[in-house]
């Protein structure tokens, strides 16, 4: 068994999926505890479907979809934190936004008709398809990302504990609103490159909410959750090698899986010892 | 030295003027006990204080200076922080420690100092052990104890308490008087303490400042809970009834300040969804 899994690495599209699964799970499982803490998985949710406008609308002026992607819900990521939570807590007004989003991207798509099979690529990622200069670009925004994280940390988690105090103790929430919905921003186009648009929250939220049932330290928090991601992003390649089934499916099911399981137990013997 | 001086201040919130002219002085290391129906001011007074509202007129000084934001010599405690549980499983150890330096860039990482001075805050309401608990699996007042220790990081030489008997039961509401009571004793710091009802205050309390009405009044007990005063604030006729040490505030037939209690209760449950808003002024 120990030889046929070392086998695959001997293709060097399995190579770089690998490498890039581990930058974008790192990534993904760091910033998206702080996106659980904070309340604002909607927002992870929401800039990946704008990724979408921005991918497609990348491949018609013959960009490649990635910077698309990067452009778009950078810009998105920004405008949100700067309208602040009142914009952030309407459903309404982002699930339209998202519905529009979606629908621009098929405009765009519509225009550029031999692209059938990247949309698919788009919307639910090919982790087996990435090359070797994408995973450099994921290792160069991923570092990026996770440095300018570790600057604003400290503010950044004072401000999600405990904003009023925060403010009142001269943390502006409105900065380390935007610099950390850039960051997500980021996080998102990195994710969609794995899992596709309309999976990023199985890899950014599914790990960090179900190593926010554990951890009783936010840094021990972040480490679980970043673990968490990297299992599954590494088991569903693996498991994807073996099947055949695409690699985005298993790395969702298995995000789902550890999260019922950190989730369901709890209550269970909650109600077993009333 | 006077740990708060006012003068002629007027506070506005959204256009309505919230505190007009008002003049006062409160010396350092007294426990002040702030009352006032809702939307008299009592948060936007506290608001003011850390320099989050600026005034539309006159000055504040506290502690010496005007009144700026950020100033590490003030301790907060926000309104209706206690009542929303937590979903991490965070302990409330962390939520202590992330106000020592929470201001400045950098890793989650402790100095030492830092470490030292989130335990002493801790150590002060005796939450030493309480903290390594996950605070969602913590009552109402122990969770209180814990955002005191929030409050108390950083020594300040100030403390400003919004509304903290909020939700807590009668035995509990006492417990918290008492401790903000040693408090103010150990370490000689002055106490601002807003609430609802006067009666859990009366022993602890050196002055009692009632806002109502745009206006204020600062005094005694005895001096300012009269009829004559508040009647003054409320704009309206209150009578003062005074039963076995306890002190009823009737407007006709009902009585004030419990009926706000009430609609606050019911209020800070729904504000428990959104962190955040403000119930009131």
């Amino acid at each position: 068994m120990g030889v046929e899994l070392m086998a695959m690495f001997e293709y060097d599209f399995m190579r770089n999926a690998f490498a890039a699964a581990t930058i974008v799970a790192i990534l993904a499982g760091t910033t998206g505890y702080f996106l659980v803490l904070r309340g604002q998985t909607f927002a992870g949710h929401a800039l990946a479907h704008v990724g979408f406008t921005g991918a497609t609308g990348a491949v018609l002026v013959g960009l490649a979809p990635l910077w698309g992607l990067v452009a778009l819900t950078t810009a998105a990521g920004i405008a949100m934190g700067f309208t602040g939570e009142r914009l952030a807590q309407r459903d309404v007004a982002i699930g339209l936004v998202l519905a529009f989003a979606l629908a621009l991207g098929l405009l765009f798509l519509h225009f550029y008709t031999a692209f059938a099979t990247q949309a698919t690529t788009l919307l639910f990622g090919n982790v087996l398809a990435v090359d070797v200069p994408t995973v450099v670009v994921l290792l160069i925004l991923g570092t990026a990302s996770l440095a300018m994280l570790a600057v604003i940390s400290r503010p950044l988690i004072f401000a999600s504990l405990e904003p009023e105090l925060a403010e009142a103790k001269g943390v502006s929430l409105r900065l380390y609103s935007v610099l950390f919905l850039a960051i997500i921003a980021l996080t998102t186009a990195e994710c969609a490159q794995i899992v596709g648009v309309l999976l990023v929250f199985a890899l950014m939220v599914g790990p960090a909410a179900a190593a926010q049932r554990f951890a009783r330290t936010v840094v021990a928090g972040i480490a679980l959750s970043a673990f968490l991601a990297l299992i599954e992003a590494w088991g569903g390649i693996t498991l994807a090698y073996y099947t055949d089934w695409p690699s985005s499916f298993w790395i969702t099911a298995l995000s789902v899986a550890i999260y019922v399981l950190a989730v369901v137990p709890r209550p269970v013997a909650a109600r077993r010892s009333a | 030295m006077n740990a708060i001086e006012l003068r002629d201040l007027t506070l506005k919130l959204g256009g309505r003027v919230v505190l007009a002219d008002i003049s006062l002085a409160i010396p350092s290391g007294q426990f002040i006990g702030v009352l006032g129906p809702n939307g008299s001011g009592k948060t936007s007074l506290m608001r003011a204080l850390l320099g989050l509202v600026p005034p539309s007129g006159g000055t504040i000084s506290v502690l010496g200076r005007p009144a700026t934001r950020g100033n590490p010599r003030i301790g907060y405690m926000p309104q209706g922080s206690g009542a929303a549980p937590p979903v991490a499983r965070l302990s409330g150890w962390d939520f202590v420690a992330s106000v020592a330096n929470g201001h400045r860039l950098g890793l989650p990482i402790l100095s030492k100092a830092a470490r030292a001075e989130t335990e002493r805050a801790l150590d002060l309401v005796g939450a030493a052990k309480l903290a390594r608990r996950p605070l969602a699996d913590l009552s109402g007042g122990e969770r209180q104890r814990l955002l005191l220790a929030q409050a108390l990081v950083g020594e300040p030489q100030l403390l400003l308490l919004d509304e903290p008997l909020i939700s807590l039961d009668p035995h509990h509401q006492q417990d918290v008087v008492e401790l903000v009571k040693r408090l103010q004793d150990e370490l000689k710091i002055t106490i601002l303490f807003s609430a609802h009802e006067i009666n859990p205050l009366l022993s602890a309390i050196d002055q009692v400042l009632y806002l109502g009405g745009g206006k204020a009044a600062l005094g005694a007990v005895d001096e300012v809970i009269t009829g004559p005063v508040l009647s003054r604030l409320y704009g309206a006729e209150i009578d003062v009834i005074r039963v076995k040490g306890r002190i009823f505030v009737m407007s006709g037939g009902y009585e004030v300040e419990r009926d706000e209690h009430r609609h606050e209760a019911a209020h800070g449950h729904g504000a428990a969804h959104g962190r955040g808003a403000h119930g009131h002024v």
